[in-house]
């Protein structure tokens, strides 16, 4: 028997569609202590002690740094606590959602899930090929239930009823020169229920099919160059455990122009990028303009983003012998929101030593009188200015050692132009002590962009839509029943028709439906006006 | 622009003024209530240990008279002046008014009291509960209007987007009801620990005494149940939509961000109470505690991770 066909006079949980927990345990069988155990895992209990061990567990997540998102903080973290930190990563808590243990909790939850869903999808469709169950012996010991005399047959009486609730699943029984009807409705709300717990399993998969076929990487352009697909070019990539280099699309793009602007408080107001590009070797390039929340749609499900920005000062650089070794725009890193941005040029080609030089650009410039210091006071390269220290020797490029090109960490073997910082305003020219100069020829601008492939992310869409529709069907709609007994026996002959109702929420709101309804019904039967006590309410 | 703000920010004063005398017309009512429950009370205390839950005698009178109507109608004045604070922001930013802390926080709190307003109207809580409700409300805004408050400015271009329009909208509405169903929860545990504590002969004290003047457990239980039934699609909603916007604006769509992790937590702890009522030994007090903890991690959500922890919402 299913929980539909329980006893008459029930409480409202006597409607849910939950499957029965733990029958009689199986004795002596060797699969009873495994039956026992997974009977345990799909519980509600254990379902909902999941539930709070995956909220408690997602909460150092929450509020320590976590290294796949600011690795930088992480290590700040580390000096501020050295002696914290070390135990606090022993648990994973800076990798929390990359753990094993917060992946043994949601692993859990969707296997109870899952066990879950099996058996309720088996219920529910049982019920939905179950007529609804026989009235039962008492009405009137419902919350809701009504009562009047009709002068219809029982026959007539019931079958009008059951004209009346159009849109019910009704099923008319006679017994023995009564007649009864047995109505229901709200059966989308377990549909709703499963739906969701369903698009819950389907979502996970879509996550998990982007974790193992995704593709993420991120890269400097400066404009006027130009970017392929492909590994190396990236200057930083996450690929999938199951990525292949297949997986990458074939398109390319050049960055023509990038240009920001800015309220004159130096707020940033729009970031676009124009872009050549095609999706593929052969395809005709066309252009694209590329905006915050405007990804570009680059074919092969590979989506480019644009992520941030800043200043490339175009440098020439002159050996001592008078050959330009660098005619290049090195892009620079902002280091405030003003855009102050520290600058790194290093020209291996000069000779007969190699040359570099380190330095600030500052957009809108401000130098304190006193101190000689610049400092930016707006992002807009307004008054722009490259102020370098220039520097001689080896920069050890050839040592096999990778090396940053934005820092000249590790190149102990140079030595600095003994010379003040020097300033620069576009087209200005340092000619240095000893050979060599450095133009300011102008001001280039870069942008990163970010290159991401995610398979699953459709998936995840449609599920997350399912989830939804599954909720709104499960919290809304209302499972109820009302059963009608019409028999005979009333004053002059007439015939007495009983009503009553039972729902599994809300049995307030039901009350109101339930008055509705017997109106309803007593006008098709001919009864008498409703009796202002009833129905009777709860609570 | 500039002249609306100002105007905005004054009506925003009239609000909290407006809602503070709904707040202490709802305390009067409560207070007249109290004088009439606490012959009931003495009854109790003589020791009658059989009372059932929702003995006549403690319960408080049937709400009449003036004063209760009064603060009904002047927190739903507060409302509409609440209303056209944010309309005239919103004009004045030429956006929606949920750009930053302040704003969000303002909105929020007018669906807590819209929702309120709503259920007194269908029947569904009591207005007695008016007093405990305008309480927080009051405080909120009061710390919306003070610390919180942020001139009217532009958003930054990650920010201004579609999606993130729907994604706020749907947080805020759910945001409001979230807080709302917390405060009726801790309402209803009052009830249930006085009911407790009546029902076993002892004499209640201060605060637990409040709980005399509630409407009945099961009433509230059924009043936090269905706001909560109502927010959580739409926080499910808000979630999915954040996702999108975060897929077109930072190309990914789930990245455990501070504020997408304690949005999770959030959801998934009222996921936990939506279970927790459907479990055995989880009904009624253990669920409301669910429900509260989840309104704090919406709490922490939203202040906490915006004040003190750095992620890539901290602009907001
Ligand atoms: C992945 C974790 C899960 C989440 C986020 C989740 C979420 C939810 C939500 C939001 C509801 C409310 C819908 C309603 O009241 O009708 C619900 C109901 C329900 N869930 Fe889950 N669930 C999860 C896992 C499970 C598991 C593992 C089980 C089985 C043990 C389960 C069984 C149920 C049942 C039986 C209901 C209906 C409760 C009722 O009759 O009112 N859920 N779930």
């Amino acid at each position: 028997m299913t929980s539909l066909q329980e006893g008459p006079v029930q409480d409202a949980a006597g409607l849910s569609t939950q499957p029965a927990e733990v029958g009689a345990p199986v004795r002596g069988s060797f699969v009873a202590p495994y039956r026992r155990a997974w009977r345990q895992l799909t519980s509600m209990r254990t379902a909902l002690l999941l539930l709070f061990l995956l909220a408690l567990g997602s909460v150092p997540g929450g509020f320590l740094p976590q290294r796949a998102l600011a690795p930088q903080r992480v290590k700040e973290y580390y000096s501020a606590h050295p002696s914290l930190a070390p135990v606090l990563d022993r648990l994973s808590l800076f990798d929390v959602f990359a753990s094993p243990w917060f992946a043994a909790v949601y692993l859990l939850l969707f296997v109870s899930l899952i066990g879950c869903i099996v058996p309720r999808t088996r219920l529910h469709a049982k019920a939905l090929r179950t007529p609804p169950p026989k009235v039962p012996h008492t009405l009137s010991r419902l919350r809701a239930s009504d009562r009047w005399e009709t002068d219809l047959s029982p026959q007539d009486a019931v079958a009008a009823a059951r004209a009346a609730l159009p849109r019910w699943r009704r099923v008319v029984r006679e017994v023995s020169g009564s007649a009864e009807l047995s109505a229901e409705k709200g059966y989308l709300r377990e549909t709703g229920n499963l739906l969701f717990h369903v698009s819950l399993v389907v979502l996970l998969v879509g996550i998990a099919l982007g974790g193992l076929y995704g593709f993420k990487g991120t890269v400097l352009v400066t404009e006027g160059s130009g970017f392929a697909d492909a590994i190396i070019n990236y200057d930083d990539i996450t690929p999938g455990r199951r990525f292949t280099q297949d997986g990458l699309a074939p398109f390319h793009f050049t960055l023509d122009d990038f240009h920001a602007t800015y309220t004159a408080a130096g707020a940033a107001r729009t970031f676009e990028a124009d872009l050549t590009w095609a999706p593929g070797p052969d395809a005709p390039t066309r252009p694209y303009r590329l905006r915050v929340n405007h990804p570009l749609e680059a074919g092969g499900g590979a989506k480019v983003y644009l992520v941030g920005h800043g200043y490339a000062p175009h440098v020439v650089v002159k050996d001592p012998k008078g050959n330009v070794a660098l005619d290049q725009s090195v892009p620079c890193l902002p280091q405030n929101p003003k855009f102050l941005s520290n600058c790194t040029i290093k020209v291996p080609d000069a000779e007969p030593d190699q040359m570099a030089f380190e330095g600030v650009f500052t957009p809108t410039t401000v130098q304190d009188p006193k101190t000689g210091q610049v400092t930016s006071v707006h992002p807009a390269a307004a008054l722009p200015v490259l102020t370098v220290v220039g520097y001689r020797g080896d920069l050890g490029v050839d040592a096999g050692i990778p090396r940053s090109v934005f820092s000249l960490e590790g190149t102990d073997r140079l030595t600095k132009v003994d010379a003040p910082p020097q300033g620069l305003r576009p087209g200005e020219t340092w000619k240095m002590p000893g050979g060599g100069s450095i133009t300011y020829a102008g001001t280039d601008e870069w942008a990163t962009f970010q290159v991401t492939q995610d398979p699953g992310k459709v998936l995840a869409l449609y599920a997350s839509a399912g989830m939804v529709l599954g909720l709104l069907l499960s919290l809304f709609v209302r499972r109820r029943r009302v059963w009608v007994r019409a028999v005979p026996g009333g004053a002059d002959g007439r015939t007495v028709v009983e009503a009553g109702g039972l729902s599994r929420t809300d049995a307030e709101s039901f009350a109101n439906e339930f008055g509705a309804l017997t109106e309803r019904l007593r006008d098709r039967t001919g009864g008498p006006a409703p009796s202002p006590t009833l129905p009777e309410k709860d609570g | 622009m500039q002249a609306l703000a100002s105007v905005s920010d004054k009506l925003l004063f009239a609000t909290i003024v407006v809602y503070a005398l709904a707040m202490l017309c709802f305390a009067g009512e409560q207070a007249a209530r109290r004088a009439r429950a606490v012959p009931a009370r003495v009854l109790v205390g003589a020791g009658a240990p059989l009372l059932s839950k929702d003995q006549p005698g403690v319960r408080p009178a049937a709400p009449r008279g003036g004063i209760g109507r009064l603060a009904v109608v002047l927190t739903a004045g507060g409302a509409v002046v609440h209303l056209v604070t944010l309309v005239l922001r919103g004009i004045a930013a030429g956006r929606p008014p949920w750009g930053n802390m302040y704003e969000f926080s303002v909105s929020v709190a007018f669906v807590a009291v819209a929702a309120f307003l709503y259920l007194v109207a269908d029947g569904r809580v009591d207005r007695s509960l008016g007093a405990f409700v305008m309480v927080p409300v009051v405080l909120y805004l009061g710390l919306a209007g003070t610390v919180l408050y942020t001139p009217v400015g532009p958003l930054v271009p990650a920010l201004d987007s579609y999606w993130l329009k729907i994604h706020v909208a749907a947080a805020v509405m759910a945001s409001g009801a979230f807080l709302l169903s917390g405060v009726v929860a801790l309402l209803y545990l009052t009830r249930a620990r006085y009911d407790e504590q009546t029902a076993a002969g002892r004499t209640v004290r201060f605060p637990l005494s409040l709980g005399g003047s509630l409407p009945a457990a099961s009433s509230l239980d059924r009043a936090s149940y269905s706001v909560i039934a109502f927010a959580f699609p739409v926080w499910t909603f808000a979630i999915i939509a954040g996702a999108i916007w975060a897929e077109a604006a930072w190309g990914r769509y789930w990245g455990w961000d501070p504020k997408e992790t304690w949005s999770f937590i959030t959801w998934v702890l009222y996921a936990g109470y939506l279970h927790a009522r459907a479990t055995a030994g989880w009904k009624g007090r253990k669920a409301a505690w669910v429900a509260v903890a989840a309104a704090c991690a919406l709490i922490i959500d939203y202040y906490v991770v915006n004040i003190f922890v750095v992620g890539l919402h901290s602009y907001a």
